[in-house]
């Protein structure tokens, strides 16, 4: 499980953003589970930088995103990105699914 | 119907960076407190303005270009909010905005899209937008159909 403790994954953060993912998820479990919801706001890059952190993970394995908030899930409607990604309103049913 | 102007009416100017554009976001939203939007509504005017203070970042003041000033005006009237956005950056590719279709992503994992998706955002949540080029300008005009007249 990975915890954004940002409250935007926006341009400024993007690519930071990405290789922060890349590091904590390179070993990690086939699923995991990206807890946002401490995040207010994603813009159309930090959404860029989690479609890029769920490709660098690799075939095979699962990014979940949970408990994501209003506006960072309206982005993601908006963009159909809410049919790549299984999404968890909160983060206990992520794990759930997540089998931790 | 005559579009009348409320007191609510502000400007704002920052020099381009992707820092400063978090900080424009938020003067906008402290500039719409008189009209006391609904979170949906001011969530509309921040996804937007974000694309839109994005693009001039990335595009009319790229990495390597010196950065410039970028100015806003806000402006509510009966058919909405009235957005104008202008930089003294390099003109938008092909002198227009992009068609902004939605990605698709209907795709192979690997060939998912990671970017493409502001003008996008822009057309799809904004009422009217609208691009010109003035001389060493690039002026962006978007109308959200937030705060309304009843």
């Amino acid at each position: 499980m990975v915890t954004v403790n940002e409250a935007r994954i926006d341009a400024a953060v993007a690519l930071a953003f990405k290789d922060e993912m890349r590091s904590r998820t390179e070993d990690g479990p086939d699923i995991v589970v990206l807890n946002l919801s401490e995040v207010d706001f994603v813009d159309s890059s930090g959404l860029g930088a989690i479609v890029a952190s769920m490709k660098s993970m690799g075939r095979g394995r699962t990014l979940a995103l949970a408990g994501m908030t209003p506006k960072v899930e309206k982005v993601f409607r908006l963009t159909r990105m809410d049919s790549v990604f299984a999404m968890y309103p909160t983060l206990n049913e992520a794990l759930a699914q997540a089998g931790e | 119907m005559k579009d009348h102007m409320s007191a609510t009416e502000f400007h704002l100017e920052f020099e381009s960076s992707p820092i400063a554009v978090r900080t424009a976001l938020g003067r906008i939203i402290d500039g719409l407190g008189p009209l006391s939007l609904d979170p949906e509504e001011i969530g509309t005017v921040e996804i937007v303005m974000a694309e839109a203070l994005n693009n001039v970042v990335e595009h009319a003041y790229p990495e390597g270009d010196p950065p410039g000033p970028v100015e806003i005006d806000c402006a509510h009237r009966d058919s909405g909010l009235h957005f104008r956005v202008i930089d003294r950056g390099r003109p938008l590719p092909n002198g227009d905005m992009p068609i902004g279709e939605a990605a698709r992503v209907d795709v192979d994992m690997m060939d998912m899209p990671e970017g493409g998706f502001g003008w996008f955002i822009i057309k799809d949540l904004a009422r009217e937008v609208q691009y010109q080029r003035r001389g060493e300008r690039n002026v962006l005009n978007l109308r959200l159909a937030v705060a309304k007249a009843a």
